[in-house]
């Protein structure tokens, strides 16, 4: 089995809308997984059914293979978006009570907070009330509720709002190292740059349906417009039909900008070969679709 | 089971660890013990020997006043402003002003003092002068004071409870009342007070939104249960530490009196009565209860009272009706984002409750009152109602359908309240109208 989690025709309807609608979704082991789409689209929807917050009305859900039960749950570690925790308690109270409730023993919870409490160097903070603590120190305490179990599954809903840069690349660090012994990662964010530099596979999803998922990589490509950017000096004019002048602009001193579209078939290296006849080349590369870009473009789409 | 027992001791230690928790369970005992100190005290302690100074104006109190062990009486043949001024030296306590007219204006009596004047020496003097004056009067329209004690009579009655077994128990029912009160008032606000708890750690953890990560590893009604048993815990606790602390602090303050010094006490208070009363008590021996006497009588009845019983009802009352409601605080709590937005809700509950607490305080003691059986025996009042009965008796038959209607209820209270808070705790935002909560009733998981 090489999906940690399969979402399989999943519905969701409340009182006055569809949340979720006949959403499908695979999710392999050990990757980063960016759930991604605007605001009300159905994204924690669908976390509270991973997490069996909820139940789906129609559809279900697969934990390795298995149909998604209590037994589950200690496999799975949930950041929501909006943190919490008990204010008046002290930091590390708190941390083993929620450690228990995911299943270890006190001892255990123990031995695992003190690695934690010595790898994020936050000793001093486990008699510390937590409305003691600024908002960040206090994500940090959540982070560590939430993959203190070791679950196999990790649920992050907006892991880095709320954290300087310094503490969100700690936090990002530690994404990584998670994926690195195994844990998969699911990944709910807005922000595209994270899901750019962290997310292996992604699934979009818009007005409670999943419109695009797949390996990033690919989904890229799909999205690729086969347009190039060029800067050069001298005069550029289309010679063949291997290409298009879509716009051209001039920059400082003697130097033009151009996008340039590729039409289907023409190898890149023939497209540099006519304008290298032309024009003195200074720069080329390929327009690769940010995931900003297709975000919006899909949504927007979808709009229309 | 495990996750109710851990949220149970997280909600438990939480509030145990309070200092407003041990404030309140040091305070009542305390209250209570030096209430019952002062009962005693004040009724027996003879405080120094107060000096009384007498101005009589009128002439037709000569010798009326007569010292006993805490007053001293003198007769002053000063102006008021001379005598105010043996009060400001100390000299004497208290100056009584008897004017010329006090025969026909009997308000006229005025008592100056510096300090202030107890009720006890106050009624005295009062006392003295209105027997004077009624035996002048009476002498002068002609009635023999013989006579008029003869037509004075004084009736009292002692309340005998017949058993089936033809058991005679002599019971008195200030006593059973005052249990009766105490306990009604006990049970109606701390079933409103802890309820009110377990719906603040609702609303708590849903504005700390820790909720969504807690539901994430337990089942929302794992979590509700666990924090109203925690919650319910910490009250059994108080009322252990309560009874058995206030038995504790009572016996020490009671044994500091011993028994000879409270006949001696009731002695003296008698032999301070004047000589009208005395007789009438050497007539009709100890019928007419002097104060302290009745205190005594009150205790000795309150001994009589099945006291065990009493307390064994109260818990099981208190933790079953505490459950109850509880159960309905917590489901108000999932169904709001703060504590303002509660008040639209907090009627409908109040409704019952206080029902119960009236119903248990005004008919108290009317044991074929319809309403009072009734209300001890629907689960929404009897916790509270039954308390006021317990004391007067209750047959087992309706004690044990009153429990075991309120064991049912509870049950279907808890199911209902589960159903609305695990819907109830993930709604954000609108405050909900009785007809949306009403839906979530139906919700599918």
């Amino acid at each position: 089995m090489n999906n940690i989690l399969e979402v399989h025709n999943v519905v969701k309807r409340y009182s006055q809308h569809i949340a979720l609608n006949d959403v499908s979704i695979n999710i392999p082991k050990g990757v980063i997984f960016g759930l991604l789409g605007p605001n009300g689209a159905g994204k924690t929807s669908l976390i509270r059914i991973i997490n069996q917050i909820t139940g789906p009305d129609e559809g279900y859900v697969l934990f390795d293979g298995q149909k998604l039960s209590q037994k589950h749950i200690k496999e799975i570690g949930y950041l929501p978006e909006e943190r919490g925790l008990y204010k008046k308690m002290k930091v590390g109270e708190q941390l083993l009570y929620l450690a228990q409730l995911k299943g270890l023993s006190e001892k255990q919870a123990l031995e695992k907070l003190k690695e934690w409490f010595t790898k994020f160097d936050i000793k001093t903070w486990w008699t510390k009330n937590v409305e003691d603590l600024s908002k960040g120190m206090q994500q940090k305490i959540q982070f560590v509720a939430t993959v203190l179990h070791e679950p196999q599954l990790i649920i992050l809903d907006e892991p880095f709002s709320g954290f300087d840069p310094i503490n969100a690349d700690l936090i990002k660090n530690e994404i990584l190292e998670l994926k690195e012994k195994g844990s998969t990662i699911i990944f709910s964010t807005h922000r595209m740059e994270s899901v750019e530099e962290l997310c292996d596979h992604i699934a979009l999803i818009d007005k409670s349906e999943k419109v695009l998922d797949g390996p990033k990589s690919e989904i890229k490509e799909r999205f690729k417009t086969n347009t190039y950017n060029i800067k050069y000096s001298g005069e550029l004019s289309t010679t063949s039909a291997d290409f298009d002048i879509i716009n051209t602009e001039q920059i400082e001193d003697n130097y033009s900008s151009s996008t340039i579209k590729l039409n289907t078939g023409t190898p890149v290296n023939q497209l540099i070969r006519q304008i290298i006849d032309q024009v003195e080349l200074r720069s080329f590369g390929e327009n690769i679709p940010t995931m900003n870009d297709i975000f919006k473009m899909v949504v927007n789409e979808s709009i229309d | 089971m495990k996750n109710i027992l851990l949220i149970l001791r997280r909600e438990y230690l939480v509030r145990i660890k309070k200092k407003s928790f041990w404030v309140m369970t040091l305070m009542m005992p305390l209250l209570v013990s030096g209430f019952y100190a002062l009962l005693f005290w004040g009724v027996f302690n003879s405080r120094e020997v107060q000096r009384v100074s007498i101005i009589d104006e009128s002439g037709s109190f000569t010798q009326k006043f007569k010292d006993s062990e805490k007053v001293k009486f003198e007769y002053l043949n000063l102006p008021l402003d001379s005598a105010l001024g043996r009060l400001n030296q100390k000299r004497t306590d208290i100056v009584a002003m008897i004017p010329k007219d006090i025969v026909v204006e009997p308000s006229g009596l005025k008592i100056y003092t510096g300090k202030g004047v107890g009720f006890e020496i106050q009624g005295k003097i009062e006392r003295i002068i209105q027997n004077e004056i009624r035996n002048v009067k009476l002498s002068k329209a002609g009635i023999d004071q013989k006579v008029l004690e003869d037509a004075d009579v004084d009736v009292s009655s002692k309340v005998v409870v017949v058993s089936k077994e033809g058991e005679q128990k002599e019971q008195n029912t200030l006593a059973s009342t005052v249990l009766g009160f105490i306990t009604v008032i006990l049970m109606f606000s701390t079933v409103i007070g802890f309820g009110m708890q377990v719906m603040r750690g609702v609303i708590e953890e849903k504005t700390n939104r820790i909720i969504e990560v807690i539901i994430s590893s337990v089942k929302p009604f794992q979590l509700m249960m666990g924090k109203i048993l925690g919650v319910g815990l910490v009250g059994l606790t108080q009322f252990t530490l309560w009874i058995t602390l206030t038995f504790v602090l009572t016996t020490v303050s009671s044994s500091m009196l011993p028994s000879q010094q409270i006949a001696k006490a009731a002695q003296e208070q008698m032999s301070e009565m004047p000589q009208k009363d005395k007789d009438k008590i050497a007539k009709k021996v100890e019928q007419t209860p002097s104060d302290a006497s009745k205190v005594m009588a009150f205790i000795q009845s309150a001994k009589n009272l099945n006291i065990p019983l009493i307390i064994g009802c109260f818990l099981f009352y208190f933790l079953f009706g505490y459950l109850f409601y509880a159960s309905v605080y917590g489901a108000i709590g999932s169904a709001v984002d703060n504590e303002t937005d509660t008040q639209q809700f907090m009627f409908p509950i109040m409704l019952p409750l206080l029902a119960g607490y009236l119903i248990g305080l005004m008919t108290a003691g009317q044991t074929d009152n319809k309403l009072l059986f009734w209300a001890s025996i629907i689960p929404f009042t009897s916790p509270i109602t039954m308390m006021s009965r317990l004391p007067f008796g209750v047959e087992p038959w309706e004690l044990i359908l009153s429990m075991s209607l309120l064991v049912i209820s509870t049950f279907g209270m808890v199911w209902i309240a589960a159903k609305i808070y695990r819907v109830g705790i993930l709604m954000y935002g609108k405050k909900p109208t009785f007809k949306e909560i009403g839906k979530w009733l139906f919700y599918k998981g």
